[in-house]
Order: C-alpha cells, then structure tokens, then sequence
C-alpha cells in the first residue's frame, strides 16, 4: 500500500523486491501510475485504486492477504493502518513490521508525550486541547511563541507557529479544521535551536542501530523538508553526537518499532540541552535521503525485518557482511530543497509547513563542493537575490548570505539567521567566490575524479557501483569496464511540470538496457527517485546534470555507445546539443530533429511543409517586437518561453496592456531564446498524443482526451484513454498528423504531439520529441512497455513492426493532484502555466466510473449540492447540466458539497482559496464542470479493478522478446 | 609568514606533500585509520595510538574545536596527525581550541590537505606500515624526505614498549562521593573514562602501573580487578600477563582492548597482528549465544585466537568474525577486545561495567 508521494516510490519498489526475493506474492495498492512500484513485475498484483479505508477493505476481501505491511508508504499508510486495524484483526490479516500499536503510540503526541516523560527523555512543554479557550489557556500558560501542531498530519501540514495572541483565532481554527481528531497540540517552541535527525533501525531481536545522522542547516523553525541538510551532522561533539544516538535507540526500542523509524531533535547549541520534537515509525522524506546519503538499503532493511529477519541475517550486498552495522561516511552529503514558487507567481517565506516539491542532493569531499554541486543540481534558471534581500528564510535566502558574508561580520549574521556559525563560515568560503551562479560553475572547471560510496569509508572491499566525483581526491576508483555502456540522463529534482513520471521513464529505460546485455550508467541528483538506487544500474553516478558535470562522467566511461537524453524531461534534453557538440552521441532522433520539433520557427516551416494546420504564431525576443507582431495576430494570445517545461511564466493575454505587463518575465525565464506569442483556440478539445517513432515507423500509442478545455495546462488537465468526445473520422486525422510529423522527423524514440480540435478542426500545438509525463499512464492503460521500447529502439535492440496495441474493454483516466492546500495565497484557477504536482489514476468499465474513481483517488469529494459561482458565459450551461444530474444547485457556501467558479477575478478567486482552505473540492473549468455533470447523472457503481484484469496478456512483452 | 610543508615519507620510499598543521617537528610510527566521524579529540588522547601515526577518514576534522571535557589522558600520544581537512572556524559551546593549536600545544605534527581516502586504501591493501613526518618550511623539504625515510625504515613498533611510556608512574587513587566497591585498574594505558565509568559507579579506583605485582594488587584489597587498554604488542608484556594468571579466581577479572588479550593470554590463549587493525565507532559486535548486536567503539591493531578450552568465546566481530569477547565462568572473568567506556563511540556495551559490578 502506498500513496501519491513522491519519495515513495523508492521505498515501496525496494520492498517489493525484497519481499518477492522470498517468494512472496505481493499485492500493491496505489493510485499514483507515475510509479515503478505500480507496474506489474515490480509487485505481483497491482491496484491503481482510491487508497480509502473502503477501497482497502474491498481488496483485502478479494485477494485475502496473510500480512499488510503500511510502514513503507509514507503517512497514508500509517493513517489507513490504524483506521482499519479492527477490520485486519477481523480478517484474520497480520499487520507486519512496525505494529499498530506502535504507529499509534508515536502518533498521537500526548501517548507519546508520556512515554517520553517516562523514558526520561525531554520533550518540550506542551497540552493538547480540542477548544479555542482551552488553546488560549494553553498558550498562556506555557508561554509564547508556540506551535500548534494538528493530530495526524503529513509533513508538518498545519503546523503553524504562533508569535502573538491576536493571531490565536485565525491559526487555532485552521489547526482545529485540518487535524484528523479535531485536537491540537499547543507545544513551547524551540525556535532557532539547532535541528538533528536519526534513522534508525531494529529487528524483532530487539538490535537496534542508527544509520545516519543528519543536520539542518536551517534551525527549527524551517521544516526539515524544507531545510538545507546536512549528513552526517556536522556541528556536534562526540559526546553531543553519542547523547542523541542513544536517546534515538532507546526511544525506538520502547516504542517497539521494527522497522525504520526517523527522530527529530532539536538542540540548543549554547548548552548542549535537547529535546525530542518528533518520531515518524516508517519510511520517510528523510530515510530516503539517509538512505542515498550512505549507500544503505534502508527499505530493503526494512522490509525484511516486517518478515522476521534479524539484521545479522540479512545480506549487506556491498561488504558482503550483514546488515548490522553503521554507515562509516568519509565525505559531506547535502541535499537543498526545490521549490515551486516561481512557477506559483510567489515569493513567500518558508517555515514549518511544507512547501517544496522536490529536492537535489550533492555529495562532496568538504561542504563547499557539496554546496556547489547541489546548487548546480537544483537546475534554478536565476540564483538572484535581488528582488529579495532579506534574512527571512526563502527559496534564496542561501544566496542571500552568500552575498551578505562578504561584507557582514558573522556575528551579525548568525544573529538575524541563528544559523550555527560553522556553516556561517563555510558560506562565507562561498562568498569569496560568488558572483553568481556562474562562479559556482567555475569550480567545475577545476579537475577531479570519482570516488566510491561504500558505506564503510574504504575500510573495507567493497562492490558498490556508486560514484561522486571530488576535486580533492587523488585516486580515481570508477573503472570503466570492457562492456557496450549507454549513459543515461536522468532528470533531476521533481519540481511542477517535471516529476516523477520521468524516473518512471529512466527505470524502465535502465531495465530494457540492462535486460538486453547493455551496461547502463546513470546520471541522476535525486535522492527521492528509484533511479538512484545503486543496484537499478550497473553505475550510478550521483551527479549535477550540467553539461560539464557529465562530460568529466563519458570521458571517464568513453568508450561508450551514446547517451540518452529523452527520460530525463527537458533537464536531460536540454543537454543534447552542447554534449553532442562535445563529440558525443547522442543516441533516438538526432540533435538536428530534436531542434526542428524545439525551434519555433523550424516547427512552423515544417509544419507548413507537411500541411499540417498550426497555431499561428510569432517569435519575439524583446518587449518592443512583441508589441509590434502582437498587431499581426488575434487576441486572446497565449505567451510562453520556447524550451522551457510545464508551461512555466506562460500567460493568456486578452490584450495589449496585458501583453506588456507579461512579457518581461517571460523573457526573464527564456533566458536569451526567443518568446512564443500563439493565437488561442477556445472551447477546443486538446489531445495528448503519445507515440513511438524507430526512425522509418511510428507506433501511436495513445490519443488522450482532456478533460479541460484547451489553455488550461495539459499537465493540470484530467485525461481519457481512450478518447470519448472525439469522432473516428477525426482520431483518424489525429493518427495521420502524428504518422506525417514522427516520420518526417526520424524520431528515434518518443514524440508526444500536443494537438486541440474544435468541430472539425485539428491544429497542432507543439510537437515534444521525448518522454512526456502522460507515459507512465498510457503504458498502464494500455498494457505496452512504453518506455522499456523506447530505449530499445534508441539502442537499435527494437524496431516497431508488428507492434499493436492490446486489447483492453477498460476506460483509464488521469486526474491531477494539486498543491494549493499548502498555498492559501494562491488561487486554484487552473490556467496555462501547470501548477500538479502528482497524479492519480483509476480504471473503469466506462468513463463515469473511472473519472469519477481517479478523482477521488486525488482527493476530490462530491456530494449533492454544488454551488455554481461565476462562470462567465457558461455559467446557466453548468447550472442546467447540474439541474439535470439532479445535483442541487445552492447560492450558499456553507451548504454546498462542492463548488464550480470559473471566472478570474475578485470575489471568484477569494471564494476558490476559501475551497481550499476547508477542503471543498472546487471545479475551476467549464468542460470540466460539464462533464462532471453528466458523470454524477449516470451514477456509475465503483467496481474494484485490478491491473491484471485490465492486461491478462501482460507477459508478452517486446523488451523481453527481443532477446530471445 | 611562508606556507608550511607537512611532509609525509613511507618506509617504502614513497612521500606525500601536504598543509603543515600543528608542531613543526619530526613525528614517526605506525600508519593506522579511525573511520569515526566524530570523537578525533578522544582518540588524540587515547594512549592506545602512542607510537602511531593516525588517518582520520573522515575529511573534516575539528568542527566543533578542542574541550577540556574530551581529554582521554593527559596528553596527545600520537604521533602525527593526518587529515583531509582542518576546520579554521571550530564552533562548540564547549570548544576553546582550534585543532590546529591544540596540535602545536602539544606538539604534535600533523598534515591536511591529503587523500585520506586513499591512505585507507593503501594501510588496507598493504597493512599498516612505519611512517615519518614532518611540518617543514618548503626549501626544506628535499634535504627532509631522506632524513625521514631513514627514520621510518628504522622504526619497529613492536620492538618498542609503549605501555611504560603511557601508564600512570605511581599509584593514583580516585575516590567516588560514596564509596561501595574497591577496583584495581591496572594501566596498561587506560583511557579515563574507564576510571570514570568506575567512579560513577560508587567504585574507589586505584590505577596502577601495568607491572604490579599481583602481590602488590591484592594488597589494596580490591574487590575486582580490570585490566585496561594500551598500546603496543601484547606478547611483550610478560610480566602483567604474569599477574593476571595468578590473580584467576582469587578476584573477578574484566579487561578492555589490551586487557582482553592479556585474560586471552593468562587463560593460554595467543594474540596476532591484524593487518590493519579495527579503528573506528561503527563496528557490530554479537554474541554468539542470544545473536544480539552491539555496535563498538574500536581501536586495536592485534586479536586473541586460539581460544583455550577454559574460556568460551563470547563475542564475534560481525564483519571478519574475529574474537571480540571472552568469559571464563571458572575463574569469574570476562573481557571484551572493543570499549565499552566509549569515548569517542557508542555507548551501547556501557553496561558491561554493570556486569562487573554485578560480579564483585
């Protein structure tokens, strides 16, 4: 069982593994097809259902599992875990590793609060409350500032921070509204003290062991998802260090955990004083950094022991030893946190609630080289502080003190920031250097060899096949063998518009290769990703993707067939053309093909040449020329940055005014590659085409329907395979447009070509020669490999003939997954510039049961009475078509299940945060909206569909074919 | 001021050129790693690395400074000091020195700015070798190197007898504030907090030279006996070994590091070098009856084998499954070949001075 996080999937698949290496028949439930874990082989059966209480229910009754294991999912886990343990011990079903006992007793803080007291382990003051005037009372008397923290929450959601009695109200209420049990914990602050996190480990056996320690370089106060972290922590003694390991060990030994279990400590570094600020009994955000940090399987771990190994009977596959033992590091591993406010038009603070989408991990010898590497991983378009200089904690403030040091006295520093004075100077190193982005680059230019994570600091023999490269090392211990090598590109921290459906794409990539005889070397910063885990490749090299950073990786490997830039999303294939200037290969559809489709202009000749209708357009690469061939198009426009993805800066402008207020970003962003100005069709149907090309052929493998209309981001709007709106005539102009472009384009793996159709109309929008995000769904949907047999055809082991679809009596939808709750400051109008950062997917016998299954597997609820506000134009359609599915329509808010607002402006957008706020889901298109309507009408009955009901011929597989 | 050389020179011939950090002076000895990544102040302290010459792996040593809280003895005793970086700007509440001063202070030589990790590749490949080094003003480093090599090449540590150098002169006493039980730790080179760990324990300690008679030793009448950790080969220490094997089962006995192989020895057992020692914080131990997993700290560069049917084996190193403990029900003693006090390293094996005071 597992859910939509992103770090998840790297625990959910090791376990997979390690429980099918017993022969055990694992069965998998998981709405998020953007996962390795979801696709069959990876488990034995695999549910892409809602993961509610309900749903769980419904196939534990069907497939009647010995043993449920929820401590490697992540909070939903835990949370259906203890809402079903009556029904598990009803059914007889064993839950197994951390028990439920135990997941209970860490949970809920006063339990555990007591526990502690009787450990004799600090914790800070705190008293739990269920009313506004007992919080008050509370607040009181343990004093200001505070944190309310909410009962079962994930990733300190809700957790907010109280400085002043006037804001009681306002965040007690909010706390009150998100916590699970309607209680919230009032808990003294401890504020600016220095923040350490354990992972550790114990077995039924009771040994226990610590993995690795880790500091934030941001003091509490920043989240730790949020933080700049450190491993192994840097700032403590002996004595500190061994204070807190053994706290960890004994509070996870009274807890009972088997299993991995993370704990928090907060330090104050003037007096050595610690408490404990909190335990999470399962794999987390931070067991995966850990894990990465130190080579040190902790899912693998963890999952044997839910079976009853001890660790000294479970194989360490590095040393060859067991796993009981603790990582020696003999270098620095920092991971800095990616954010999604540039793509969110904000510029806000961050804290105690989780607000980043991704993350980017460097390892070096020192703490400046990995300070460098990981903000050349981060993949940032601009590293000005500009328009921010501030001490306050954001995005930039990094670079903030960076700049600042230079001129400022530690002392000063440290004082507005209370960041400990070690990193202080070891930022103030930086400084020195900095002014800009471009000096951290230069570094790059200094020469350097690959060193080897081994877990044990070179004290033993070790076989891991991951690598970081150090400019302060001497022996280069990355030997390239004999074997046909294929470099592959990964795409680095997930952010909005590139997430984790493209290390689905690598991991199938790396496996079709490796299956197929190639040694394949990995190329990826993500701590979060299965791709970075060392045993998926031949080689891991735990690395920027910079042009330089995987230069020094291929002259290292050279000889080597190519490199495959089309998984890695646009950070991959952003680096085609200056590694192919390099002399490399770059191996599928050539660089010049990649530009025909990239380039404006050459995709418009093309287009023309292949009477193909498209978006009229024009290129701009100034304000003034945007303002004078703005006159030669029609309004609405659609400005976006050409090679840029997800839409990020992309604006609907209705007029001149709003073009001019746009534009400049826009250019910002572009980064000296001209801005797209493209006529906007409205109220047109847009499609998603994924398909193959082997350079001669193209395999279509699917047209998905949008839900939304055109304008909105594809990557926001829900998706249906196959098309339901669309008549054959059309889909079959729709497949004749794609066989013309892939064909003509030679494409040597993927093409996704982004198409709209109003009536009889088909224009193309853009063309995108690589994976796109909607292929881990398509492969699911249709039961084909999708990107296993795009690696294949890159590496010349496949062509597309005699390839069909299978088939399948199932609809598939894709419904996104959105961020807003943790901004309440952004409005939910979904528009042009994509703002998703996951997905979920459902299968139905027709398309009311499965659109309506994967929205609410995205955590959309409707009930009966919806409120329809201001939709412009279409306002009484949406009315008649609710009218109709007899879904009453109320004019009152607060009697309303769900609302439907489309309109922009004021008071539309203030009622849309306010659905955000209470948790209302909110309908913001009028396609969408409409068919909602019709979908509720039919009432359709949720049936429970397992993956191999939907694919019963699965087997054959073409990647494995090949072969043999 | 002109940049200062830290020269290093194998017994081999080959030489490497660092950053001078601590004394300008010659040091040579045995080239030995710790894996720990916290704890370097401990383990320049420990008398257990007199005579060697010490690698951290862990590049960046000296992070949170010098305390007067870490000291494991009175001095330094090692010999020289390798790291790959020192940190300039220590920060510690406790901290009052930077690594760099503290070397000088106790005049110490020492070298950063080196591959340590491939240092640990090299003692791992070839087993620990003499070394020499030196902090030298640069015009000096030609006419240096062959001085040094000459002084490696004719260093042999297990010529020397270290424990004389490192144990405490005379008898020292430390009384706790209520006194229950009477210890004799006979020092071989014991590390403070051995006697700490005593001390908190209502014991009165008195630390005696490493070559009491056991005569001399019941004459404190103690209620047990502890022999301690220390440098050096343990086959040379006939004369402790000799008081040991007479004090068997007139009084409970527990050795740590060193003691462990003097008790191996006392029972009949033999000691061997390891090729490069066990040194660092993160090595599991088991024992072998319930296959529970301590992890230790570590710091010893010989192993007791050829275990005599007296005593039983009960602790195995997980990694290369070498002796880690011993019992001897028959004379009521025990040792272990880790530390227990900790210091630098994990506390998980401190309630074996439980077990002791469980025995007297």
């Amino acid at each position: 069982m597992t859910r939509n996080k992103r770090q998840f999937d790297y625990s959910g698949t090791q376990a997979c593994q390690a429980l099918k290496e017993e022969g055990i028949f694992v069965v998998l439930a998981n709405s998020n097809p953007a996962t390795i874990q979801t696709d069959l082989g990876t488990a034995d059966e695999v549910y892409l259902e809602p993961l509610t209480p309900d749903t769980i229910k419904q196939i534990v009754l069907k497939e009647k599992p010995d043993s449920v294991l929820p401590t490697l999912s992540g909070q939903t886990g835990l949370n259906l875990a203890v809402a079903l343990k009556e029904f598990f011990v009803e059914q007889g079903v064993r839950v197994i590793g951390t028990s439920v006992k135990t997941i209970e007793l860490a949970e809920d803080r006063e339990q555990f609060r007591n526990l502690m007291l009787a450990l004799g382990e600090p914790v800070p003051p705190s008293q739990r409350v269920k009313t506004l005037d007992e919080m008050k009372a509370a607040c009181e008397k343990i004093g200001l500032p505070v944190l309310l923290r909410p009962d079962f929450c994930l990733g300190g959601e809700g957790t907010l921070f109280l400085t002043n009695m006037d804001d009681l109200k306002e965040k007690g209420e909010y706390c009150f509204r998100i916590s699970g049990t309607h209680q919230v914990l009032v808990e003294k602050s401890v504020y600016g003290t220095a923040e350490l996190e354990y992972e550790v480990i114990r077995d039924a056996n009771d040994n226990c062991i610590t993995i690795c320690s880790m500091e934030n370089m941001d003091p509490v106060g920043v989240h730790t998802g949020e933080s700049i972290v450190v491993a192994p922590a840097q700032t403590l003694s002996d004595d500190d260090h061994q204070k807190l390991r053994s706290s960890a060990i004994r509070i996870v030994r009274a807890l009972g955990v088997q299993g991995a279990c993370n704990i928090q400590f907060a330090m104050d570094q003037k007096t050595g004083q610690y408490w404990i600020i909190e335990v999470n009994p399962r794999a987390s955000r931070s067991s995966a950094l850990a894990s990465k940090a130190t080579g040190y399987p902790i899912a693998r771990v963890a999952a044997k022991i839910a079976l009853g190994y001890h660790l000294t009977e479970i194989q360490n596959r590095i040393t060859g030893s067991t796993a009981a033992f603790e990582p020696a590091l003999d270098y620095v591993v920092l991971k800095i946190p990616r954010w999604p406010f540039d793509k969110l038009g904000l510029n806000e603070p961050i804290g105690t609630s989780m607000k980043s989408t991704g993350e980017a991990m460097a390892i070096g010898k020192n703490f400046e080289e990995a300070m460098t590497k990981a903000v050349r991983s981060l993949d940032m378009k601009s590293t000005n502080v500009l328009d921010n200089p501030s001490y306050v904690a954001t995005e930039k403030r990094l670079f903030h003190l960076i700049d600042q040091l230079k001129i400022k006295p530690i002392e000063e520093v440290q004082s507005a920031t209370m960041i400990n004075p070690w990193f202080l100077h070891k930022l103030k190193n930086l400084s020195a250097t900095r002014t800009g982005l471009v000096d951290f680059a230069a570094l790059q230019e200094m020469p350097a060899v690959f060193n080897m994570v081994d877990t044990c600091a070179g004290e033993f023999e070790a076989k891991t096949p991951y690598y970081y490269s150090t400019q302060f090392a001497t022996r280069n211990e990355s030997y390239p063998s004999k074997r046909k090598k294929i470099v592959i590109l990964g795409a680095g921290p997930i952010r909005i518009g590139q997430g984790i459906e493209f290390d689905y794409c690598t991991v199938k990539a790396i496996q079709a290769l490796r299956e197929n005889g190639f040694e394949t070397i990995v190329v990826n910063n993500n701590p979060e990703t299965v791709s970075t885990d060392f045993d998926v490749s031949d080689k891991l090299y735990f690395e920027p993707l910079t042009v330089k950073d995987v230069q020094r990786i291929i002259q290292n490997e050279s000889p080597i067939e190519g490199v495959l830039v089309q998984f890695g999303g646009q950070t991959a294939l952003n680096l085609a053309a200056p590694l192919q200037a390099l002399g490399n290969t770059i191996m599928g559809t050539t660089v010049d093909d990649l530009d025909r489709a990239g380039d404006r202009k050459q995709f418009k000749e093309l287009m023309d040449s292949l009477l193909i209708p498209t978006v009229k357009s024009a290129v701009c690469r100034s304000k003034e020329e945007a303002l004078q061939v703005a006159h030669t198009l029609q309004f609405p426009l659609l400005l976006r940055p050409s090679f840029v993805l997800g839409g990020r800066a992309m604006y609907v402008v209705k007029n001149l005014l709003e073009l001019e207020h746009r534009i400049e970003e826009s250019l910002m962003i572009s980064d000296g590659k001209p801005v797209i100005l493209d006529e906007f069709l409205e109220d047109a149907i847009e499609l998603d085409v994924d398909c193959l090309g082997d350079g001669h052929r193209c395999f279509v493998a699917g047209i998905l329907e949008q839900i939304e209309e055109a304008g909105i981001h594809s990557g926001d709007s829900a998706c249906v395979l196959p098309a339901q709106r669309l008549q054959p005539h059309i889909l079959d102009r729709v497949r004749l447009y794609a066989e013309r472009i892939v064909t003509t384009l030679k494409v040597k793996g993927f093409c996704n070509i982004q198409m709209a159709v109003k009536n009889d109309d088909i224009i193309v929008i853009e063309v995108n020669p690589r994976a796109s995000r909607t292929i881990p769904f398509v492969s699911k949907a249709i039961g084909l490999p999708l990107a296993k047999m795009a690696a294949l055809i890159q590496a010349d082991a496949l062509t597309l003939e005699n390839i069909s679809i299978p088939q399948s009596h199932h609809v598939a939808v894709k419904a996104c997954v959105f961020p807003f709750k943790r901004f309440p400051m952004v409005d939910p109008l979904l528009n042009a510039e994509m703002k998703s950062t996951g997905e979920s997917m459902a299968f139905g016998h027709g398309f009311a049961e499965a659109y309506l299954k994967a929205l609410n597997a995205a955590g959309q609820q409707f009930g009966p009475s919806v409120m329809v506000g201001d939709c412009g134009k279409h306002t009484e359609k949406i009315r008649t078509a609710f009218a109709t599915a007899k879904i009453q329509c109320v004019d009152d808010y607060h009697q309303a299940a769900f609302v439907v607002s489309t309109a922009t402006g004021e008071p539309n957008s203030a009622l849309r945060r306010q659905c955000v706020r209470d948790g209302k889901s909110c309908i913001t298109s009028y396609f969408a909206a409409v068919i909602l309507a019709e979908c509720l009408a039919e009432n359709p009955a949720f049936n429970l569909i397992a993956l191999s009901e939907v694919h019963p011929d699965e087997d054959a597989n073409p990647s494995d074919n090949e072969n043999g | 001021m002109a940049e200062r050389v830290g020269l290093l020179v194998f017994s081999d011939g080959s030489v490497l050129q660092g950053k001078g950090l601590g004394a300008s002076r010659e040091g040579v000895g045995e080239l030995v790693f710790n894996t720990s990544m916290t704890g370097y102040q401990e383990a320049l302290t420990d008398p257990s690395y007199a005579g060697q010459v010490l690698v951290f792996s862990y590049p960046l040593i000296g992070n949170y400074g010098i305390s007067a809280q870490a000291l494991e003895s009175r001095q330094c005793w090692v010999n020289g000091v390798i790291v790959s970086e020192a940190a300039a700007h220590p920060f510690h509440y406790e901290s009052t020195n930077t690594l760099d001063a503290f070397l000088q202070a106790e005049n110490v030589p020492g070298i950063a700015g080196l591959d340590t990790r491939a240092l640990v590749h090299k003692i791992r490949a070839g087993g620990v070798k003499p070394v020499s080094l030196d902090v030298v003003d640069a015009s000096e480093v030609k006419m240096r190197t062959k001085q040094l090599l000459a002084i490696a090449k004719n260093f042999d540590y297990s010529a020397i007898n270290f424990v004389e150098k490192v144990c405490v002169p005379n008898t020292t006493t430390f009384i706790p504030e209520q006194a229950d039980k009477t210890v004799v730790l006979v020092d071989c080179g014991a590390k403070t907090s051995i006697a700490r760990n005593l001390v908190e324990r209502n014991c009165t300690v008195h630390q005696v030279p490493y070559n009491t008679s056991a005569k001399d030793i019941l004459a404190l009448k103690p209620d047990g006996v502890m022999f301690s950790n220390g440098p050096g080969d343990p086959e040379q220490l006939h004369t402790t070994v000799s008081a040991c094997k007479e004090l068997l089962g007139q009084l409970p006995i527990f050795g740590i590091c060193l003691g462990h192989q003097i008790l191996g020895q006392a029972l009949g057992g033999k000691t061997f070098k390891l090729k490069f020692g066990h040194r660092g914080s993160n090595h599991a131990v088991q024992d072998v009856n319930t296959g529970k997993v301590m992890l230790t700290a570590q710091n010893h560069g010989y192993a007791v084998h050829k275990i005599p049917a007296i005593a039983d084996e009960w602790l195995v190193n997980c990694l290369d499954g070498t002796n880690e403990g011993l019992t001897c029900d028959k004379y009521d003693a025990f040792s272990v070949q880790f530390h227990p006090e900790a210091n630098p390293g994990p506390y998980d094996a401190n309630s074996l001075f439980d077990k002791f005071l469980e025995k007297i």
